[in-house]
Parts: structure tokens; sequence; C-alpha cells
């Protein structure tokens, strides 16, 4: 996903590191921060994938007045079945994940995002059919045009739901 | 608290327990924090009854961010240089993730790791590598 601007902020920083279960002060606390290695709060290893929250067009993001695919009334809010047919409902799954660091972000930061489609291949799955793999780099830079972490994403799209 | 190189032999190995009896509010939480909305983490009637899949299950990214903390806290803060993943198996309400980094290498002030995550049933949910700064 392509982002223009991706404000990196403490409070933002603080609730990620929340949800993943990480209570280190260096991701909420200034003057604990100051006094460790990186002398700031910086954000967790994982943190980039967040930009979501700053990409107008997401689409697993429901928007005002737009139909949104999971359930209200009913278990979904779109008239016609869901596009992908099985296997996430909607947005497949992720495969994998690379992360290249090149400085940690903190508060203050402002990074874009540039995106850049990369390979596609197809397996045959023992649990899920045919998959569809798809492959995308996702450069950071800075406000000074410093490139800050490298991501490199791979989604995969299955033919029906995971066998568990 | 970073690492040593001298004090760091392949074959060395960390583990930490990530989460027991994962909670569905913590997906929710991590929903709210990354983004990703997708309905099949969080909305257990669309998942039930449109995605096909027993309950609503973690975000991979989720279980690769919890990773991150185990890598955090061995490596030190800041210390990073590369973390990447595979997702090889969904992660389900309930359950419970150890991770352990294992070190392959030392080279010029970089120590390479393996990085594994697996459920109480021992099934490899997350497989992949890291490297980090070493004094």
């Amino acid at each position: 996903m392509a982002v223009d601007k991706f404000p990196v902020e403490g409070s933002h920083i603080m609730m990620f590191a929340r949800s993943v279960g990480d209570d280190n002060q260096i991701y909420y606390d200034d003057e604990y921060a100051k006094g460790t290695e990186p002398g700031g709060v910086i954000a967790p290893p994982t943190f980039a994938q967040s930009s979501a929250q700053f990409d107008p067009d997401y689409f697993l993001r429901p928007k005002p007045g737009a139909d949104w695919f999971g359930s209200g009334k009913e278990a979904t809010g779109v008239k016609k079945e869901p596009s992908s047919g099985g296997g996430g409902g909607g947005g497949g799954l992720h495969a994998e994940q690379h992360f290249e660091y090149h400085r940690h972000i903190g508060p203050g930061d402002v990074l874009t995002a540039t995106v850049k489609q990369g390979d596609g291949w197809e397996k045959e799955g023992k649990r899920s059919g045919k998959l569809i793999f798809s492959e995308t780099i996702t450069e950071y830079h800075d406000q000074n045009g410093e490139l800050v972490i490298t991501a490199r994403g791979v989604g995969v799209r299955t033919e029906r739901p995971v066998d568990q | 608290m970073a690492l040593s190189a001298s004090n760091l032999n392949a074959g060395d190995t960390y583990t930490e327990s990530l989460v027991e009896d994962l909670k569905r509010t913590q997906i929710v939480m991590y929903a709210g924090a990354s983004g990703d909305y997708n309905p099949v983490h969080t909305d257990e009637k669309f998942t039930k009854e449109l995605a096909g899949y027993p309950s609503v299950f973690a975000h991979g990214m989720l279980t690769m961010g919890m990773t991150g903390t185990m890598l955090t806290n061995y490596v030190g803060d800041g210390r990073l240089t590369k973390f990447g993943v595979r997702f090889t198996s969904q992660v389900w309400p309930g359950d419970s993730l150890n991770s352990t980094a294992t070190v392959e290498d030392v080279t010029d002030g970089i120590v390479n790791l393996k990085v594994e995550t697996t459920n109480q049933d021992g099934v490899v949910v997350l497989s992949g590598y890291a490297a980090a700064r070493v004094d």
C-alpha cells in the first residue's frame, strides 16, 4: 500500500506495543528511553505494518457510507459473495513478511511508503487447493528522503479455506 | 543490554513464552493498532459462516509482532538489522505460543539467528530469521 504521509507518533507506538503484549518502557516512556542506547522512544520491529492506518484506500478498513464485508444483521454486509473464494474472506492470507532496518524509527519521523510489485507464483497446496502467491516490496523513506525500512510481503490466495 | 560477540556460539538458544491462552481481545487490540480490520480476525459470524473457518484467528503479523518482542528482549533495543518470517500455520484464540532464537553464526559484529515460534501442540506457526548488531 502506497502511503504519502505516515507520521510516526508516540501514542500509536504505545498502542501497537500493547497490542503485541510488549511492555518494554522504550515504547512509551520518554524519560526511560533517554537512558537507553537508542536515546529515545523507538517503534517495535513490526510497527511499519501499521502504515495501513495512513493509506486512505486501505481495503481492510470500513469506511463511512461504504459497504463492508464483515457481519451486521447478516454474515456479510455486501450483497455478492466476497470475491476471493475462500482462504481469508476477501483479503487472502499473509504468507511471508520480511523487514530490513536501515535505521530504527521513532516519534517525529514522517515516512512515505512506496510499493513495487514483486514476483508472483503458484503452487498446489495439500490443505487448501491451488495457492496463488504475490509479492510486494515496500520502501519506507523518512522526512529527509533516507531509506529507513525495506519490507517485503508475500500474500496468498487459496482455492478454499485451509483444512484444519 | 546488547549481546557480546565473544559470548555467542552457534547453537546457543534463547526461548520465551509469547502468550498463554491467546484472547480474542488481544486480536482486537492488534486490529485496532495495526489498522488491519479483516473480519476473519475479529468477526466470528463472518468467519464461520462465510470464510469457512471454525473461529476467528490471529493476524500473522500479531504472531510476528509477539515474536519480535522475544527478539528485542534477547538482542537489545534498536539492534535488529533484519527480521523475516513465513507464516506456516494459523494461530487461534486459546493458543499458547513459545518462541526460540538459535544462533547460526556471528560475523563482522552481526549475529544471525534462526527464529521459530510453536504452539502448545508443538506445531510451528512461524519460521524465519533475524540479524542483529552485537558488541
